[in-house]
C-alpha cells in the first residue's frame, strides 16, 4: 500500500540523509531533519518548531523564517530542472 | 460542551431524542426522521438554515467530545447515523454547488485540462496541485476581514471575532485528523508532520487550540469548548460542519486536503493582520501569541498542505485531484460568505451574532 518517496535524499551508504532541504518554487526553503539554525558567532537561534520554512525571498518580516510575503511581492524562482 | 439552544423543529426533535437511552427513544427517532425529511424539503439554503446547521453540527458533535448528559453509545446508533445522512446528502450538495461557482469565478482549470510538467497519462504532479493551489489562493481578492480587524475593529467586534472562530479552534486541527488512517505514504506522512506541529509538538500549552484558549481568556472571553456556540450563525456552523463531512466521510479524503492546503495558504498574512488589531487595542503577547505564532507555522503548512498532502495525494490518486479542488473552493465559498455577513454586520453598526445573545465579557 505504501507509495515510494521519490524525493529521499540518500548517502553513499543508501540510508536517508540525517535532513533535506526542500526548495519550494517561488516560494521558502523548507528544512527537516535534524540541523541547528545559529548566528554568526554561533549562538542558537529561536526555533519553535522541527521543520522550518526559510525565506528566501529576503522580505520576510521574521527572518530567517518566511512569513508569507513571498507571495505578496510575487517572489519567482527558476523551476528546479526535473 | 452542553446541549446547545434549540433553533427549531429539527433541532428541538433531535435534542429530546439525544437525552434519552438510544434502546428507548425508537418513537421519538421516528418522529425526528420524519420531521428532518420534511424541514429538508422546505428548506432552501441549507448553508445558512439554523435548525439544520445546529443540528448537523451537534450530530457531529458526538464524534468530537461528546455532549452532556448524551449516551456515547448514540454516537454510532444507526437510526441517528441515518439522519446524520439524509442532512449531510443535500448539504455536500448545496457545498459543491457554491464550490463550482468559486471554481468558475477564479478560473479553476477543469480536471483533465492541465498544461506543465505532466505525469504519464496527463495527470498532474504534485507541484502542478501546489500551483493551482497556491493560485487560487492569491486569485482570492474578496472582502478582507483581516484588514477590517487590523484597521477599525472595536473592542467588541475583536470578541465577536473571536466567538465566531473559538467554534472551530478551540478544537483547532481535529477534523484533518480524522483523514490521517485514510491517507497512505508521502501524503500521510504529510498530514502527520502538520498536525503534530498543531498539536504542539508534544507541548499541550502549544497546542493551537491550547493558544486560541489563552487568546479568549487574555480579552475576558468565556474559553471552554462550546461556550459560544449558542451565539454564532448558522454559516459559522457550517463551516465547522464542511470540516467535519469531509474529514469524517473516506470517500471526501481529497476534499478534507484541498481544504487545509486553501486554509493554510490563505491564512499566515490575515493572522499578522489580526495579530495587529489586537495590539492596536493594546493587547501584549499573551493576546496575540495565537496569531503571530500562526504567521511562522502556516508558511511552513502552506508548503507541505500544497506539495506533499494535497500533490502527494494526486499523485497517487490522480482521480481524487476534482474532490481536492471540491475542499478547496468550497472553503473558499463558505469563508467569503461568512466575511460578508461580518463586514455588512460590523459596517452598519449591528452584532454579527445571533440577535439576543449578547457575549459576557
Ligand atoms: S520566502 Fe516566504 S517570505 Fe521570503
Amino acid at each position: 500500500m505504501n507509495q515510494e518517496q521519490p524525493e529521499t535524499t540518500e548517502n553513499g551508504a543508501g540510508e536517508p540523509a540525517a535532513s533535506s532541504i526542500v526548495v519550494c518554487p517561488d516560494g521558502p526553503l523548507i528544512v527537516r531533519g535534524e540541523f541547528e539554525i545559529v548566528t554568526p558567532s554561533g549562538g542558537p537561534v529561536p526555533r519553535d518548531r522541527k521543520t522550518v520554512a526559510l525565506c528566501r525571498c529576503g522580505a520576510s518580516a521574521i527572518k530567517p523564517y518566511c512569513d508569507g510575503t513571498h507571495k505578496m511581492i510575487k517572489f519567482r524562482t527558476e523551476r528546479p530542472a526535473g | 460542551m452542553r446541549i446547545p439552544e434549540t433553533r427549531g423543529p429539527v433541532s428541538s426533535a433531535l435534542f429530546k431524542v439525544l437525552v434519552q437511552a438510544p434502546a428507548s427513544s425508537a418513537a421519538d427517532l421516528d418522529a425526528l426522521h420524519a420531521m428532518v425529511a420534511g424541514q429538508l424539503a422546505l428548506a432552501a439554503d441549507i448553508i445558512g438554515h439554523e435548525d439544520i446547521q445546529l443540528s448537523l453540527f451537534s450530530l457531529y458533535e458526538l464524534h468530537y467530545s461528546g455532549l452532556d448528559g448524551v449516551a456515547d453509545d448514540w454516537e454510532w446508533e444507526p437510526g441517528l447515523i441515518r439522519i446524520r445522512r439524509m442532512i449531510e446528502e443535500p448539504f455536500e450538495k448545496a457545498l459543491r454547488e457554491a464550490a463550482r461557482k468559486v471554481g468558475r469565478e477564479h478560473g479553476v482549470p477543469a480536471t483533465g485540462a492541465f498544461t506543465g510538467s505532466q505525469l504519464p497519462g496527463g495527470n498532474p504532479t504534485s507541484d502542478d496541485v501546489a500551483r493551482i493551489l497556491f493560485d487560487l489562493a492569491a486569485s482570492d481578492t474578496g472582502p478582507s476581514v483581516s484588514r477590517y480587524v487590523a484597521r477599525k475593529a472595536s473592542l467588541e467586534q475583536l470578541k465577536e471575532f473571536l466567538v465566531h472562530k473559538s467554534v472551530y479552534q478551540l478544537k483547532e486541527a481535529d477534523p484533518h485528523t480524522w483523514a490521517i488512517p485514510r491517507l497512505t505514504g508521502r501524503a500521510k506522512a504529510a498530514l502527520v508532520e502538520i498536525q503534530a506541529d498543531e498539536y504542539g509538538g508534544g507541548r499541550p500549552e502549544r497546542m493551537h487550540s491550547a493558544l486560541f484558549a489563552r487568546t479568549m481568556r487574555g480579552i475576558g472571553l468565556d474559553d471552554s469548548y462550546g461556550a459560544y456556540v449558542d451565539s454564532v450563525p448558522a454559516v459559522s456552523l457550517a463551516s465547522v460542519n464542511l470540516m467535519s463531512l469531509c474529514g469524517l466521510n473516506r470517500r471526501l479524503r481529497g476534499a478534507i486536503t484541498g481544504h487545509l492546503a486553501i486554509y493554510e495558504m490563505t491564512s499566515s498574512q490575515p493572522n499578522r493582520f489580526y495579530g495587529n488589531g489586537f495590539r492596536r487595542h493594546g493587547f501584549d503577547a499573551g493576546v496575540t501569541h495565537y496569531f503571530d505564532e500562526h504567521v511562522e507555522a502556516d508558511a511552513v503548512h502552506e508548503q507541505i498542505a500544497g506539495r506533499d498532502l494535497a500533490g502527494g495525494l494526486v499523485e497517487a490518486e490522480p482521480e481524487l485531484l476534482g474532490d481536492v479542488l471540491f475542499g478547496a473552493t468550497a472553503v473558499m465559498a463558505i469563508d467569503s460568505r461568512l466575511s460578508a455577513h461580518l463586514l455588512g454586520s460590523w459596517e452598519s453598526g449591528k452584532s454579527s451574532l445571533r440577535a439576543a445573545v449578547p457575549v459576557a465579557a
